[in-house]
Parts: C-alpha cells; structure tokens; sequence
C-alpha cells in the first residue's frame, strides 16, 4: 500500500488527537491528586508528610518508562487485563500528580505565614484557612508554572508509545516502517508536539511576566 | 490463586543490570560534559546578544524544549541515515542527550549570566583582568553557582530520561531490564528492581552534584 504525503499527515493528525487526549486525562486526574498530596505535604501530621514526601521523590526520582511498566505489569498481576490506554493513563496522572504537588507546595508556602494566623484568628479552621484565604492567593502565583508544567505532561505522553498506545509518537513509528521515509515522519511528528507545546510555553512566559509585573 | 513475587530470577541477572546501570552512568557523564559545555556557549550567546548566534540559539532552544526526547531520539537515529549520516545506537543516545541537556541549560545557565550585575564585568577591567579571567572568575562560577540547583536537576532528568533509549537498542539498563523480563517472564519484579537502582542512582547524582558545587562552584561566588 502506498502513502501519500497527505495519507501520512491523516493518520498523525489521529495520533495527535489521542496525545491530547491523554495529556488532558492526565492533566485533570493529576491535579486533583496533586492537590491531595499537596494538602498532606504541608499537614501538621507527621505521617502524612512523609508519605506526600516520599510519593514526590519516588516519581521525580525514577524514569516514567519505569513508572509506566510497573502499572502495565503491576495491574496485570492482579488479574485485571488493562489495555495500554488505561495503564497510560494511570502512570500519567500519578507522574503529574507528583510534580504538581511540588510546584503547588511552593506557591502555598510563598503565601507569608500571617496570612494562616490571621484567618485563624478569624475563627476558621486549617481546612477554611486554606479554601479561602491561602489557595486564592496561592493559585495567581500558581497559574505560570502549572501551565509550564502541562508541556512536560504532553511530552511525557510520547512514552507511553513504548508500552503500545498508538498517539502521535507511535503511529509516526508505524508510519515510518511503512514508508520508509522516517525523516519526513518525525520530522511532522516534532512539528505536531511543538505546534502543542510551543504556545503553552509562551503563555507560561508571558503570564510569568504579567505576574512579577503586578508584584 | 495469588501472586508469587519471585525477585530470585532478576537477582541472577544482577550482573546485566549492574553492567547496564554503569553504562546508564557513563552516557550520563558524556552527555553532561558535553551538554553543559553546549549550555555555556549557548547562554554567553544568548545573553550577550551576539548575532547571528543568538537567533540560532533561540530557535534550537524552543524546538528542544517543546519536543518529547523520544522523538528527537527516533529522528537523530531513523530519520539522519536516511540523510546519510550513518550512528550508532549509542552515539545516537548521546547525541540526543546533549542536544536535548544544551537546549535546557542554555536557558539555565543565561538566567544566571544576566543575573550578574555589568559593573562586576567593569570592576574586573579595572583590576587588569585578562578577558578571560575576567569571564571565568566573575561570569561563569558566579552564574554557575546561582544556578546550580536548578542545574543539577535537569542533570537527573536527562539520566532518567535517557531509560528511553533502549527503544533504539542503546544497551543501557532499561535495555538490560527488558531484556532479562523477556527471559525469565518475571517483569513485574525486574522492573521493580530496576525502578529502585534508577532510584538509587538519583540519590547519588543529586549528592554527587551538590558536592561539586560545594566544591568547586559556589565558594566562587
């Protein structure tokens, strides 16, 4: 079978679709247990920071390829039959979760100290404290490096290729074993994430700006 | 029926993972002298605005840092023999890791370069310092030390990452790793084990790293 220019560019456009599926999967999914493991990071429990703290180092310590064959071997052990989508997208979001939790830990703890003893004054307990007065001013200081950080989410996902999902990486991958013109396929394969991540990374910078701007 | 863990198997293969985590380490060493020293070029350039280089600079840097590793991986290593340019699969792994490590520390090490106020450069003059004493002992250790945190977890980023390329049979030790749950059918515990010495290594580079700096980078500054 022959491809055309356009054949190739049809099917990486399909590819690229699943890459943003599972990037937003990923980016939802880790930033609501980021924000878990952010909560117990900073808890007065003991305990609980050292598991939030362990979690952290343990996925920025370790290869996401390794994080994604422990899941797609690990669940498999169970005796669940769990196709690469899923795999992908637990490995995903547990990696995201743990890099969100680190970035968030450091807008939170910007937020000057009596800013805690004033909302507790105000009678409200550590969870109101947080809620209300810390986390809206945290999230201003959070928006540039979370929308920086989506771009490693995205470029994360051409790993998952590896364990057998087909998004823009893999199906460039077949593509070039079937043409046999991998110059040209990867080449639209790196233009297909840069189209992706280029804008976030400009409006992470601008918004960066905008911020020490107004501080 | 349960799970029988087994780490025997893996443990009898230790020395393939030993032999693939040294060479894991030893990439990591290339790509890191050679990366960083792309970085330091990268940064005078861009931050001193010297034309034309700064431009090309520019571009290199945004297309590195907004592609995924792999695929600059797949296109050093698929995509340049079609152009002619024969490589091997560990000069590919290489040259990915220093192409992708110079693109990020350009930008690291110049946030440290414009952080340093132009009066040191003038004082220097002053004191007769040639202009490279001048460069190497009030520009680059002074920007080296204020950067080197963030330095040194690119460093670790790029050793992890590079688990990718057993993809192009690179025989570092994820290559080991998968090699060995091919054999004896036990990947759950190889991997395992292979996330923890990834793990360990880590631990080391990062210690490794802040003693460098304590040593040789910051008592500069």
């Amino acid at each position: 079978m022959d491809f055309t220019f356009w054949d190739i560019l049809d099917n990486l456009l399909v590819g690229l679709q699943w890459t943003v599926a599972l990037s937003l999967t990923a980016f939802v999914g880790g930033g609501l247990i980021g924000l878990l493991v952010m909560v117990l990071r900073i808890s007065d429990n003991g305990f609980a920071r050292g598991f939030a703290r362990a979690y952290i180092e343990l996925f920025q310590g370790t290869p996401l390829l390794m994080q994604l064959f422990m899941v797609f071997f690990g669940v498999a052990l169970l005796g669940v039959d769990i196709s690469p989508w899923l795999a992908a997208a637990i490995a995903l979001t547990l990696f995201t979760s743990a890099y969100l939790a680190e970035i968030w830990r450091g807008c939170v703890e910007s937020i000057p100290g009596g800013q805690w003893e004033a909302s507790a004054s105000l009678a409200l307990n550590p969870y109101e404290q947080l809620r209300h007065v810390i986390l809206p001013q945290a999230l201003r200081i959070a928006v540039a490096p979370t929308v920086g950080f989506s771009v490693q989410v995205i470029k994360g996902t051409a790993v998952t290729s590896i364990i057998g999902f087909t998004e823009l990486t893999k199906t460039g991958g077949m593509l070039a074993n079937a043409t046999f013109e991998p110059f040209t396929v990867y080449g639209l394969v790196a233009l297909g994430y840069f189209g992706l991540c280029y804008p976030l990374s400009l409006s992470a910078r601008y918004l960066e700006r905008r911020l020490h701007a107004a501080s | 029926m349960a799970y029988q863990f087994d780490f025997l198997p893996v443990l009898h293969n230790a020395d393939l993972l030993l032999r693939g985590a040294l060479f894991t380490l030893e990439l990591t060493a290339i790509g890191t002298l050679l990366g960083v020293s792309l970085g330091i070029v990268g940064a005078v350039v861009r931050a001193w605005q010297i034309r034309p280089f700064a431009a090309i600079f520019g571009v290199y840097v945004e297309l590195i840092r907004n592609t995924p590793f792999l695929v600059q991986l797949f296109f050093i290593f698929f995509g340049l023999p079609s152009l002619g340019l024969q490589i091997s699969e560990w000069q590919a792994a290489v040259l990915a890791m220093v192409i992708n490590l110079g693109a990020y520390s350009t930008e690291i090490i110049r946030a440290g370069i414009q952080a340093i106020p132009r009066g040191q450069l003038e004082a220097a003059a002053a004191l007769a310092m040639t202009r490279f004493e001048a460069f190497r002992h009030v520009v680059l250790l002074p920007a080296l030390g204020k950067v080197w945190p963030a330095l040194s977890s690119q460093i670790i980023i790029v050793m992890l990452g590079s688990a990718v390329c057993s993809q192009i049979a690179t025989e570092e030790l994820s290559f080991a790793a998968n090699f060995i749950q091919s054999r004896n059918f036990r990947a759950f515990e190889t991997y395992t084990l292979t996330t923890l010495i990834y793990l360990v290594m880590a631990l080391l580079i990062r210690q490794l790293l802040n003693w460098l700096g304590r040593r040789y980078i910051a008592r500069n500054r």
